[in-house]
């Protein structure tokens, strides 16, 4: 938690305020963590209706130009000429050795347009990145300055349709630009289904009014996000993923295709074919603390015989699961699902088991 | 006639002849929001002034609860271990977390009154 003198304020900071969130520092901003509902009813209140997240302290990055796609596939291990206007896909900056700079969605807008969105704690860094790599191609990186709200679970489909709201017909992993300024994808960062909406503060205002009208919708904070995407399995940059984890060790593999890797003309390729070639000796996996104390991030994990194995990335109580859940990196040969580690907490070693991930299944539409 | 005391890091200490009971303030089980596990002493446990005794973790984050006073557990409230939510909706009663016989009263002077507790948190 950092003092809050030297904390950014959210673009919509007042309404947080009147709602009377708890605030705290994370990656240099002011943020909501809770509401007054609380961390658990905030978690289950998305994952049974419509969850409202201020996620503005995320950036957008606007890019586009005859060489936008070029760049994007030389930033990232991506082929962004391939994906069709409207899709999103995850990916990364990777630095020389295949190291995780940061993990992002890539949506096209059109044939020499795309949109970036990156991790609040890495904007800077991204932002620097980006431009250094972009001085070779023909095309314009611009760092937006939006409200970015998220609104998620399985009633924010039929709440935005009943506010009026154009895109309720994508499939997840698809995004546009509604109108001038807006952009809108359906994503998240939960395992629900759900929207992520960046648009100028004034339209904020008045989308914001018209989605509280809905009782279905809540305020949700920081907190209840950290669990929900804990609970999905999907990483925060800077615990599960950093620039000492490459995409292999993450299990992340998925997000880079064959033709990709073959072509090979993305940052970090040479270390990420080496990696694959030698593989990993060790991996991210979800995993069940027994009982119900929760182990926290940083705890170290042990094997039978006592020797350190591993490290927790990320370590909460699950309220959906209804148990403690965590993820962090084990050796190969502790990595499958049921293998037995523990963990130190307070200098006890609590027995933990690798779980399969999600803990709660995705939600996702498909379309 | 039971005399309740409050500590600088939000436990209340409620004290009937040589027994005390010790729990966290209301306002300390707001500040941590909802609990999901206890880690209670063991009964027959000794316990010195300052002992880190009570281990309360709320989904984002672990705290520990000091034994305000020196003494040893007589009792635990178990209840609170099976449904740790007990001490959010019922912090200064039912979600009491342990109990135990004191051996040095005159700690009981260095402690705050209910108006010294308030005053601290504003």
């Amino acid at each position: 938690m950092g003092t809050e003198e030297n904390l950014k304020q959210l673009p919509l900071d007042d309404l947080h305020k009147a709602a009377t969130a708890r605030f705290g520092g994370f990656a240099g901003w002011s943020m909501p963590i809770t509401y007054p509902l609380g961390v658990m009813k905030e978690h289950l209140h998305t994952r049974e209706n419509a969850g409202l997240f201020d996620i503005s302290h995320m950036q957008l990055f606007d890019v586009a130009g005859p060489g936008a796609a070029a760049l994007l596939s030389r930033a990232c291990p991506l082929d962004a000429a391939a994906l069709q206007a409207g899709q999103s896909k995850y990916t990364f900056f990777l630095n020389d050795k295949a190291g995780i700079l940061d993990d992002l969605i890539i949506t096209r807008l059109g044939d020499e347009h795309f949109m970036v969105v990156a991790n609040a704690g890495n904007a800077a860094a991204d932002e620097a990145h980006l431009r250094g790599v972009a001085k070779d191609f023909d095309c314009k990186v611009d760092a937006l300055d939006r409200v970015f709200l998220a609104i998620q679970g399985p009633q924010a489909v039929d709440v935005l349709r009943k506010a009026g709201i154009a895109g309720t017909d994508l499939a997840f992993m698809h995004g546009f630009e509604p109108k001038r300024g807006w952009f809108m994808s359906r994503s998240g960062y939960t395992g629900e289904d759900g929207f992520e909406i960046g648009l100028p503060e004034a339209d904020a205002r008045v989308l914001l009014e018209k989605l509280f009208a809905d009782e279905r919708v809540a305020w949700v904070g920081l907190a209840a996000r950290d669990s929900l995407r804990l609970e999905a399995g999907l990483c925060l940059h800077g615990h599960d993923i950093t620039p000492d984890y490459n995409p292999v060790d993450a299990g992340l593999l998925w997000a880079i295709t064959k033709p990709v890797r073959e072509t090979a003309g993305f940052i970090g390729a040479d270390a990420l074919l080496a990696k694959i070639a030698s593989g990993s000796d060790k991996k991210r996996v979800g995993l069940k603390p027994e009982g119900r104390q929760p182990v926290r991030t940083d705890a170290e994990l042990f094997d039978e015989d006592g020797n350190k194995v591993g490290l927790v990335t990320s370590g909460s109580f699950g309220p959906s699961a209804g148990f403690p859940v965590a993820m962090g990196y084990v050796p190969k040969a502790l990595s499958a699902v049921g293998s037995k580690v523990f963990a130190e907490v307070r200098g006890n070693r609590i027995p933990v088991e690798v779980h399969s991930l999600p803990f709660t299944p995705h939600r996702y539409f498909k379309g | 006639m039971a005399t309740t005391y409050f500590t600088e890091d939000h436990e209340w200490i409620r004290v009937e002849n040589d027994i005390a009971t010790v729990g966290i303030t209301d306002h300390a089980q707001d500040q941590l929001g909802d609990l999901v596990f206890v880690q209670l002493p063991d009964v027959g446990q000794s316990l010195s002034k300052g002992d880190a005794t009570v281990v309360v973790e709320s989904v984002k984050a672990a705290s520990d609860v000091y034994a305000p006073i020196d003494g040893e557990v007589t009792e635990i409230n178990d209840a609170t271990a099976s449904d740790p939510s007990l001490v959010n909706s019922a912090a200064a009663s039912d979600g009491w977390l342990w109990k135990m016989k004191f051996s040095n009263p005159d700690q009981l002077t260095g402690l705050l009154d209910e108006a010294g507790y308030k005053a601290i948190i504003g």
